[in-house]
């Protein structure tokens, strides 16, 4: 496709002197990337280093009777063999989720899920570790697993939680959202109502780097250094220091570099732990590194949500109102990473971009015999649910109506001037202009040649199909007053030194896990202060020299720490300004900034640069009255809402009638963010993302047997897109600032994780038209689409 | 056991265990971690070294059977501060993101290169199709082959020249 002419392959000069600010940049990161020099979890090695290795259970439902760890302790190089019973007497056996219910970190009454942590080995090297693993001999007593989500509260349903006293099912909450009377009457009056039920089946993040950890506690100390891979390294000391009671000055967190987050790393989980009670046990820094069945048996999932959902319309396409009926999965613990207020994340969004009169949302979220979870895999706190949901009922509604797909919605767009608008369900979308973004994406695709050529396809018994998606996320949490994770505010950081010879270090309490913070940071402080990204170094990942903030995860980090960042290095400029008076003997009210300088107005051959300012700030010689020496300044920023990013998104499939085998031919992503600061790092974003989006379409699902079993434990059985199976991206954008954040940027990162299914589940679902399909399940294997062009659907789970 | 065998240029001999796999001897005992280590099952291709000049997944390959052959690992691409051309093509091209994945990807994508120096999108497709990047959605790795191709092919145009 055109992206990829090598006329496009033109010389880029790294240009991170000179235009200082936004704009495409090579990214600072990469140097020591791309020589094999990066320093991930498991490239740490101390000295003295022992390898833990952690024992599973092979059931997802059973007593455990007996543990015999003799002959483990005896073979050779082994150092520690720890179970449940010892974590027990040290009160260490359970911890606390994100979401405030408790998860056991190594079982001690009974096994909840297949992969859950029961023993832990500490030995000299991986392998001998490994070996000691088979030789404990655990006796199971098996109990009847609860796997189908949908006979999880029957009345004789096992009950999986009975560590929670009390407990007689298998409920964990109720949610509701919107207006229910309002909705019905809506819904009772209208021309006409379309209902279907969609699944969106469990999937996994798996991020190519999997979770561990490196433990060294320091007896002597008491001090312990923790080598994790984490995407929230502060919110993680705070809760270590609370869960383990150390001390939390005498904690440092190190998120070193990170082979890919996508929310997989952002709980805390048992391996972690166990590596800091083996590194106490043994007085040895301890390694604990995962295997990947290991991630994708036991780490946080993602999605699992069964939604009846109903959309209310006129007979000429004005959407009315939307509600919806959700049974969540979230396995056998509720582990839930999202602000403590909003237990279905931020599902409520799912009215989508249209301007509606009612809605409403039942939500009933249960435990089963699976791997705790919920919330991952660029997820933007459950908004990838909701979007779906939208996305997928308006086309159902687009079916029933015979009404174009784009049309319904460009009918429907919540317009310009009603911007701030406020939802059905209270979220106050700040900023956006959805039809240019519409339309540039159908301009792009050609769309109107695209049905023409669709048509004749038909004719001829061929199977195109073309699928739209457009979205509204809602990224960039807090603010603080309505969300937190386990008390702590979502607020964020930045500290921002500059030297006496005018180079500068910022610090960030977000920490980036591909995203290329390093470049990215470097250049809104380059824009704000007009010094070149390439004298900015900045800091991440270190709670030992980085200020408290939650961390990176639901496409925050531009959103919260790169307002942070913006307005720290507006302080540091307000400073250097009275430095500049002094220095220029003319009041601040006569100077002028001009981007790395401030000028006299009026004269502009006067001027001092902010590189001269800050050795003044360190030189010898009087300050003006009351101004400190050095030019640093420090902030917490606390967002005052949340940003609302938007996409349309445009996808071409083609599948082939013999095999039902689905390709997508193209894919068109226009997306708005609002101020774009690096357009490269924006588009691999974006890149990314709808990769991700082919793979939970058409190919990504963790599945169990009855027995609970998992089905999906490695990379031969969870299916991830390689460069075959994605065509290459077409990305467009258009620019709606945000009216509050202080650079009027907007989350991005997500964005195309959360706007890409419903496209190519809609473009797939238009394909099969000719054989009466109005919906059909992902993940949309050949077997599936078979069985759906054959009127045979039938729910993934 | 001992075994004896040159990695990036360096004849490394070591005593190892009979089982321990390529990815391991070359992180753990030769302290090489820029080849990573990602499935346990040849999916991912984030080991990916060369043995005698091709390919291989290092986490299905055993010290042993290395013995006595040639590895090349990503800290033998560049040349000093030089990077390799595909190593800059990535840098040009936005060709990584976390970073996880690449080291296995420039040693796939350079033998790609030294065996067909001007390869279409399909047949970087193909090559890269046992690796998987959770990043990038793979166009910018496709761009970053085709940058460091064509910068090549003008190299050795301007040295023909230069020659003549």
């Amino acid at each position: 496709m055109t992206d990829l002419q090598d006329s496009k392959l033109t010389e880029f000069e790294d240009n991170d002197q000179n235009p200082v600010g936004f704009g495409r940049m090579l990214r600072k990161e990469d140097a020591r990337l791309l020589r094999g020099r990066g320093r991930f979890v498991d490239d740490v090695q101390l000295p003295g280093m022992l390898h833990l290795a952690i024992l599973r259970s092979p059931f997802a439902h059973a007593s455990i009777v007996s543990i015999d760890t003799s002959a483990a302790e005896a073979s050779p190089g082994v150092k520690a063999v720890v179970t449940g019973e010892t974590l027990k007497g040290l009160g260490l056996a359970w911890m606390p989720t994100l979401s405030n219910d408790v998860q056991a970190v190594l079982a001690t009454d009974k096994v909840r899920f297949q992969g859950q942590e029961v023993a832990f080995v500490v030995a000299e090297d991986r392998y001998k570790a490994r070996d000691a693993l088979e030789l404990i001999d655990v006796e199971y007593d098996v109990l009847e697993p609860v796997v189908d989500v949908r006979k999880s509260l029957a009345p004789d349903a096992p009950i999986i939680r009975t560590d929670l006293e009390g407990k007689a099912d298998n409920h964990v909450f109720d949610w509701e959202t919107g207006d229910e009377e309002e909705t019905n009457r809506v819904f009772a009056s209208a021309d006409v109502v379309v209902k279907e039920d969609i699944v969106y089946p469990r999937v996994h993040p798996a991020p190519m780097e999997t979770c561990g950890s490196v433990a060294d506690f320091d007896p002597v100390e008491g001090r312990l250094r923790l080598w994790s891979t984490t995407q929230a390294p502060h919110a993680h000391r705070t809760l270590y220091a609370i869960v383990a009671g150390l001390p939390e000055h005498k904690i440092q967190v190190i998120a070193p570099d990170i082979g890919g987050g996508f929310g997989n790393k952002v709980p805390i989980y048992p391996g972690y732990v166990l590596s800091i009670v083996g590194s106490i046990v043994t007085g040895k820094p301890v390694k604990w590194m995962e295997d990947r069945s290991e991630n994708l048996i036991s780490t946080g999932f993602a999605r699992d949500y069964i939604m009846r959902a109903e959309i209310a319309a006129t007979r000429e396409g004005k959407i009315l109102a939307i509600r919806t009926n959700v049974l969540a999965d979230h396995g056998a613990f509720n582990g839930t990473a999202a602000p403590v207020k909003y237990p279905a994340g931020f599902f409520g969004v799912f009215t989508g971009s249209y301007d509606i009169q009612a809605a409403h949302c039942k939500m009933t979220a249960v435990y089963t015999n699976k791997a705790p979870g919920g919330v991952a895999y660029a997820c933007s706190f459950r908004i990838t649910e909701a979007v779906y949901l939208v996305e997928r009922i308006v086309d159902t509604l687009a079916y029933e109506l015979q009404m174009d797909p784009a049309e319904l919605r460009l009918k429907n767009f919540i317009q310009p001037d009603q911007f701030p608008y406020t939802t059905k369900t209270g979220w106050v979308y700040d900023s956006g202009n959805y039809e240019p973004t519409m339309r540039l994406a159908m301009e792009m695709a050609g769309y109107d040649e695209l049905r023409k050529e669709q048509a004749e396809k038909r004719a001829r018994g061929e199977l195109m199909g073309i699928g739209i998606a457009f979205f509204t996320e809602a990224v960039g949490a807090g603010p603080r007053k309505n969300m937190d994770i386990l008390g702590l505010g979502m607020a964020d950081g930045c500290e921002l030194r500059v030297h006496p010879t005018g180079k500068a270090v910022v610090r960030l309490s977000v920490k980036t896990q591909g995203q290329g913070h390093e470049t990215t940071f470097a250049q809104i402080i380059a824009e704000e202060l007009g010094i070149p990204p390439a004298d900015i170094d900045v800091l991440h990942g270190d709670t030992d020299n980085t200020p408290f903030g939650l961390g990176t995860y639901g496409s925050r980090s531009t959103p919260v720490s790169g307002a942070a960042a913006a307005l720290v290095a507006r302080k540091v400029r307000d400073k250097a300004r009275l430095i500049a008076s002094a220095m220029l003997e003319v009041s601040v009210a006569d100077l002028d900034w001009v981007k790395g300088a401030f000028q006299v107005k009026g004269d502009p051959g006067k001027s001092v640069t902010i590189q001269e300012i800050a050795f003044r700030a360190h030189g010898a010689g009087d300050l003006p009255d009351g101004v400190e020496g050095g030019l640093e300044a420090q902030i917490c920023y606390n967002p005052s809402n949340l940003t609302y990013p938007h996409g349309a998104y445009i996808c071409v499939v083609d599948i082939d009638p013999g095999t039902a085998e689905v390709k997508v031919r193209r894919f068109i992503a226009v997306d708005d963010c609002g101020t774009r600061i690096n357009p490269m790092i924006i588009e691999g974003q974006v890149h990314g993302g709808l990769t991700d989006g082919v793979g939970m379409a058409l190919m990504e699902m963790i599945s169990f047997d009855e027995d609970g079993n998992c089905l999906g434990a490695s990379l031969m059985d969870y299916l991830i897109p390689t460069a075959l199976e994605v065509p290459d991206w077409e990305t467009g954008y258009t620019v709606t600032p945000s009216p509050h954040h202080p650079i009027g940027a907007k989350g991005v990162g997500e964005s195309a994780t959360v706007g890409s299914p419903p496209a190519i589940v809609n473009a797939v679902v238009d394909a099969l038209k000719p054989f009466g399909v109005r919906h059909a399940d992902m993940p949309l294997t050949p077997s599936r689409v078979w069985d759906a062009m054959r009127g045979q659907a039938t729910p993934p789970i | 056991m001992q075994v004896t065998m040159t990695v990036n240029g360096t004849e490394y001999t070591r005593e190892i265990e009979g089982r321990m796999l390529l990815v391991h001897f070359l992180r753990d005992v030769l302290g090489l971690t820029g080849t990573h280590w990602g499935c346990d099952t040849s999916n991912c291709g984030v080991c990916v070294v060369w043995l005698d000049g091709e390919p291989v997944k290092s986490c299905t390959v055993l010290a042993a059977m290395a013995g006595g052959h040639e590895v090349r690992t990503v800290e033998g691409l560049a040349n000093g501060a030089e990077l390799d051309p595909i190593q800059e093509g990535f840098r040009q091209c936005h060709g990584l993101q976390c970073g996880f994945c690449t080291p296995g990807m420039l040693m796939t994508c350079r033998a790609l290169l030294d065996r067909n120096p001007d390869p279409t999108e399909g047949e970087i497709r193909e090559a890269i199709s046992g690796q998987i990047c959770r990043c990038t959605g793979y166009s910018s790795i496709i761009r970053s082959v085709r940058w460091a191709a064509v910068h090549e092919a003008n190299a050795a145009k301007e040295e023909e020249v230069a020659q003549a």
